[in-house]
């Protein structure tokens, strides 16, 4: 449905995304994943034909993102990363700004935004810079699918909403995703990763890997270690010193620590640690996590 | 039929994105009263304010000659509107200090023996120093003034001839008249400039914020992903511009007619024609400016610039014909030039269409070319 061939686009000396190139199959709702900077905004915009690229071609459901664009506009909805709607006009305007400009009502494809929009409905006469953040992202993503679009392409839709909206918002995706639509979504959260049918990590302009997040996590074979203490600061400079330790890095209120070779044991880190003086140590195996992956890939490009 | 449907639909975009704007503007609480304040403020302080007419010049008197004449030539001076005797002294640096401290305009300095050189030699000299910081008010305060002290002459003249005063000899007389604004109205003569540039100030500022808000904002981004024609995107945001624009100049009308009781002479059409030919040019700069700058403070700078260079070089506080010919060429180039000119002319005069063709050719040239400008400029991909 989206097929990226050998993409790049730099901003005068910033080399903004590399020879990146990827499928997403009709249906799909498929995750680009990677921290601010990685490239995401970039691919997003010139999929929606805001910028052109420098190098390589894309097409949507057959139609070139250059020569079509025209269509392009009709076929794709698009939700910008930050709320790009009329903060002065109320909900309601909004969504017949937006249907008229399109060339369609917002009754003709009511069926298509019902579930979302009723949630905000009790709302239409506020204006829409006066809604809470998950309002917002509601009426955007209604917005986005007023002209009953065959892709979807949203751009970090639930940063800085809370975890409430955010789990319905991925429900709505997946609701959308059963009515036919292709989904592309960008996040910098690795738990919504998992909720994605296929993952891109992204880092620095470039794609580390492709797969499903159950196989991507499924080929992490390193031995993992979850370990805290009552000094975690003290504890991240220690085991980084070790001369066993590959990686450790903060994960919640644990550190997550891989030894050099996999044979390392959790007991070596323990005894090491109380000579340490550690006091309240912690370690124990635990099953790795997309993050994970992406921690292991990043120190490989690193390297 | 099917061409009808498809004109149909763009028009309903069109119209669309006008009600959106004057949504926004109607949410705007201090663009509303922008849009009413700005005529009100303009029409009624800059047009009283601005004012060339001459009054109340002060002078400070050294008479040293205190003669009978000399009291006769001062009170002939103090008998005029436009002079005051304000400070007499017998030393001439008292008054350069008056002047020195702005406190009088001009020194009239009557010389010792004034009356007798006047009887005795026919001839007697008189000086006046004359505040010339405001070069335009120092020469005709000095013109007033010597124009009293010439008919002062000529009356002593033949007073002492023993001729009656009313019959004085071989004169050339010189009976003048004064066309379009017969009373020289000052008022008269700014309302129009004042208009125009009430004109100017509510389609360049508003034009120029339009679409830099929608950038500033974001919704730039969602609307340019849309299938809408750049074409009727920028119609639909110049139309709402166009009707406000000329609401304040209505409005602005309104006041110089009931306020200053300024005399329309030329047809209201033909001023209302021209205000929306010039109204295409100017919001089509503002929208030039505003596709090229990224904020909103920007478009504040860029369009202050322009503003303040059209206003000045289009001939509201002096008149373009003493401008040099190198700025006279430059003014055909802009578009508050011949748009105070077709106001002041059409208003004033009552001139007609046949009277502006250069002006009309002019204001459609800068129009097309700042309109295609920024049609050629706006794109909806970055």
């Amino acid at each position: 449905m989206i097929s990226i061939q050998h993409i790049s686009k730099s901003y005068k000396e910033v080399q903004a995304i590399t020879d990146i190139s990827l499928e997403v199959q009709k249906g799909e709702l498929f995750g680009l994943i990677g921290p601010d900077g990685a490239g995401k905004t970039t691919l997003m915009r010139i999929l929606m034909t805001l910028l052109i690229q420098d190098e390589g071609t894309a097409t949507m459901n057959g139609f070139d993102i250059i020569k079509d664009y025209k269509k392009i506009r009709n076929m794709v909805g698009y939700m910008p990363g930050r709320f790009s709607l009329y903060q002065d006009l109320t909900v309601e305007e909004n969504l017949n700004f937006f249907a008229t400009v399109f060339k369609t009502t917002v009754s003709e494809n009511y069926d298509l935004i019902r579930d979302i929009y009723i949630q905000i409905e009790p709302f239409k006469k506020r204006l829409a810079g006066k809604l809470s953040g998950g309002m917002k992202q509601k009426l955007a993503l209604s917005c986005a699918l007023i002209h009953k679009p065959e892709i979807l392409i949203l751009d970090e839709p639930t940063t800085g909403v809370d975890a409430v909206s955010r789990k319905e918002f991925w429900e709505m995706l997946k609701n959308l995703q059963q009515k036919g639509i292709t989904i592309l979504v960008s996040t910098p959260y690795m738990d919504e990763a998992m909720l994605c049918n296929r993952v891109a990590l992204m880092q620095k302009g470039k794609v580390l890997d492709i797969d499903t997040p159950r196989n991507l996590v499924d080929g992490y074979t390193r031995k993992l270690y979850a370990i805290r203490s009552n000094d975690m600061h003290r504890l991240i400079l220690d085991l980084r010193s070790y001369e066993k330790t590959d990686s450790a890095y903060a994960f919640g209120q644990y550190l997550h620590v891989t030894g050099k070779d996999d044979e390392v044991e959790a007991t070596e880190f323990e005894n090491y640690l109380m000579r340490k003086n550690h006091e309240d140590l912690e370690v124990h195996d635990i099953a790795p996590t997309i993050e994970d992956v992406f921690m292991e890939l990043l120190q490989d490009t690193i390297v | 039929m099917v061409n009808y449907k498809i004109v149909n639909e763009k028009m309903k975009t069109i119209f669309y994105v006008i009600q959106k704007e004057f949504i926004q503007v109607k949410r705007n609480k201090v663009m509303l009263r922008m849009i009413v304040m700005i005529p009100l403020l303009q029409m009624l302080v800059l047009v009283f304010a601005a004012t060339y007419d001459l009054k109340n010049v002060d002078i400070f008197l050294v008479d040293k000659d205190l003669s009978s004449t000399s009291r006769e030539l001062a009170g002939k001076l103090e008998a005029s509107p436009f002079f005051t005797i304000n400070n007499t002294s017998f030393d001439p640096e008292d008054g350069e200090n008056e002047l020195l401290r702005n406190a009088d305009d001009m020194v009239l300095v009557i010389p010792r023996g004034f009356e007798r050189d006047l009887i005795r030699d026919d001839k007697a000299s008189l000086q006046i120093l004359v505040n010339a910081i405001d070069g335009q008010a120092a020469q005709l305060g000095y013109s007033y003034a010597a124009s009293v002290i010439r008919d002062f002459n000529k009356n002593i003249i033949a007073e002492w001839k023993g001729l009656p005063e009313f019959n004085p000899p071989y004169q050339i007389n010189t009976v003048s008249r004064f066309w379009y604004n017969s009373e020289l109205e000052y008022k008269w003569y700014m309302a129009p400039g004042v208009l125009a540039i009430l004109v100017t100030l509510i389609g360049l500022f508003l034009s120029g914020m339009s679409l830099v808000k929608e950038k500033e904002q974001g919704t730039i981004e969602q609307l340019n992903v849309t299938p809408i024609k750049k074409i009727q995107f920028l119609t639909g945001k110049l139309i709402p511009f166009v009707v406000i624009a000329l609401f304040d100049l209505s409005f602005g009308l309104i006041i110089a007619k009931v306020v200053f009781n300024l005399p329309i002479v030329g047809s209201l059409g033909l001023v209302f024609g021209f205000g929306i030919l010039y109204l295409l040019g100017i919001l089509g700069l503002g929208l030039l400016i505003s596709t090229v700058a990224d904020t909103q403070q920007q478009v504040m700078f860029v369009t202050y610039f322009f503003m303040m260079i059209f206003i000045l070089m289009g001939g509201i506080f002096t008149p373009v014909d003493s401008m040099p010919h190198w700025a006279q060429l430059v003014n055909e180039a802009n578009p508050v030039f011949h748009f105070m000119k077709v106001m002041r002319m059409v208003v004033l005069k009552g001139s007609n269409f046949g009277d502006l063709i250069h002006e009309f050719v002019a204001l459609c040239i800068l129009g097309f070319t700042f309109l295609s400008l920024a049609v050629w400029r706006y794109r909806k991909t970055a």
